[in-house]
């Protein structure tokens, strides 16, 4: 029952939908299957929320170290959850959408998650510009190449790139910085993006097949009786 | 509490109060409406980014109180946007009239199959599945959601199988066979119309042949049944060459994706935040 039963779904419906290309009538299965693969991640986000206010009030129950920070994630996620489950503040009904303009929902997100987020991903600026410096060392060929790549791309997107070459004749357009960007972007990069793209998909392909077949088994955890 | 955390915070707490007020005495100026809630929106916006930043100095805990804040609201929005847009958007309508009626969603009447199956049934499985995902909980039947778990993967391989197998693989390997002679009308027509123009013939011929090889050998460096040697080996080292350029790309793109987000954060607490930029 713990480990025949889950390897038996994952055999069933891995092979359903496999078939369901070659079976006119089934087709309809794919769609539907994204639709429960949905709903099932719905009830996983709230999986997520319980466990989350679990640890966090152990925490603060235990008084582990830096609990007070856990009072805060627990406040941040009831005010949201709050806000948008009970629509809180919608200036429409229970049909309008949950982040229609005005409601806490939307005022949260906008003031709050949004610059929390993008400040969060502007921080990387920084840490990529540490990178860069110890990376972009011409050392050999390879950090040559890759040096002088990112830096086609970079001044490509910037005025000063356009600037730079601007003077070019037509006959040489293809040498002027933001034409070069192009060309680096649609030619060698397409060709580097393709093969890295054919070895993802042949590995997708063997790791779903090891899933479906029950040779992956990973994804069970351990056997404990 | 040390001294020191004592006085950063009094700081932290009559800076924001003074940004509070100042930014709703601006909102009032504006005629803005619930100005003093704008003033905090905007005063509570500019210091969460400030709080984030401070991680460039060291952690610390106004950097900590910030992420924290950022898990908690980010778990509530995902929570929320998943019940409303999937729950009640699209299972609510195939499983309950009554509830539909409630939500004031139109509801999605299945059809009756041979007259003992009604379509509709299906949308009963996930629910199931759901129901024994947050079995996880317990102690005792949390081996239960496997059975999710198992369902989940499963969609997932067979899903991904066909998905990738098509675009990933199939799609991109018939779009490497590209011509090599590009609008081909004699070698004197190609020798009179010579130039590196980037919409000339030359480039088009020399990206297409690009393409191809490099794709091959992108490929050939990624083989390792056989020793990278001779011929087979050289045409692996142009694969890394394509390789880098590719990195060298990515990486370009995510520099300046990254210095755009930060870029919009300044902006925001220059002009938004301190009025100094317009």
């Amino acid at each position: 029952m713990k480990r025949q039963v889950p390897l038996l779904i994952t055999l069933f419906v891995g092979t359903l939908l496999i078939v369901s290309v070659f079976v006119p009538p089934l087709e309809g299965m794919q769609e539907n299957s994204t639709l429960f693969f949905d709903i099932i991640a719905v009830f996983a986000f709230f999986l997520g929320g319980g466990n989350l206010i679990r640890i966090h009030l152990t925490k603060v129950a235990r008084k582990k170290g830096d609990w007070e920070y856990s009072l805060v994630t627990l406040f941040g996620f009831l005010l949201m959850l709050s806000s948008g489950l009970f629509k809180i503040g919608n200036p429409g009904d229970i049909a309008a959408a949950v982040d229609t303009p005005g409601s806490w929902f939307q005022t949260i997100f906008f003031y709050m998650m949004s610059p929390l987020n993008s400040t969060m991903y502007a921080l990387l600026a920084f840490f990529v510009a540490s990178a860069s410096y110890r990376a972009f060392r011409a050392k050999n060929r390879e950090a040559t190449i890759l040096l002088v790549s990112a830096f086609i791309i970079l001044l490509g997107q910037t005025p000063f790139g356009t600037m730079l070459t601007s003077w070019m004749p037509d006959k040489f357009s293809v040498l002027e910085i933001p034409n070069m960007a192009v060309w680096v972007m649609s030619s060698p990069n397409l060709a580097g993006q393709r093969a890295i793209l054919i070895g993802i998909g042949l590995g997708v392909v063997g790791m779903s097949l090891r899933i479906i077949l029950g040779i992956e088994r990973t994804y069970l955890g351990e056997d404990k009786g | 509490m040390s001294r020191l955390a004592i006085i950063v915070t009094i700081c932290v707490v009559v800076l924001f109060l003074g940004s509070w007020i100042f930014k709703a005495l601006q909102a009032q100026d504006a005629g803005v409406d619930h100005y003093l809630l704008r003033g905090f929106l905007v005063t509570c916006s500019a210091f969460l980014t400030l709080a984030i930043l401070s991680f460039l100095y060291k952690d610390n805990p106004i950097y900590k109180f910030a992420e924290h804040l950022y898990v908690g609201i980010s778990a509530g929005y995902w929570m929320s946007q998943g019940f409303w847009s999937t729950i009640v958007g699209n299972l609510i309508p195939r499983l309950s009239q009554s509830l539909s009626g409630f939500f004031k969603q139109p509801y999605n009447a299945g059809e009756w199959m041979g007259g003992f199956f009604y379509t509709n049934w299906v949308f009963y499985v996930p629910v199931i599945f759901g129901v024994l995902l947050l079995m996880r909980l317990s102690s005792k039947y949390g081996w239960i959601s496997r059975w999710a778990l198992a369902f989940i993967v499963g969609t997932t391989a067979g899903l991904q199988f066909i998905r990738y197998m098509r675009s990933d693989f199939i799609e991109q390997i018939s779009s490497t066979f590209v011509p090599l002679l590009v609008d081909w009308q004699g070698i004197g027509h190609f020798f009179s119309n010579l130039s590196l123009s980037a919409t000339g013939q030359l480039v088009a011929m020399v990206s297409n042949w690009i393409i191809f090889l490099g794709v091959l050998c992108g490929l050939i460096y990624f083989f390792f049944s056989k020793e990278h040697t001779g011929l087979f080996g050289k045409a692996s080292r142009f694969g890394i060459w394509i390789l880098m350029v590719t990195f060298g790309a990515s990486f370009g793109y995510t520099v300046m994706g990254r210095v755009s987000l930060l870029v919009g954060r300044i902006t925001f607490l220059f002009r938004d935040w301190l009025g100094i930029t317009s």
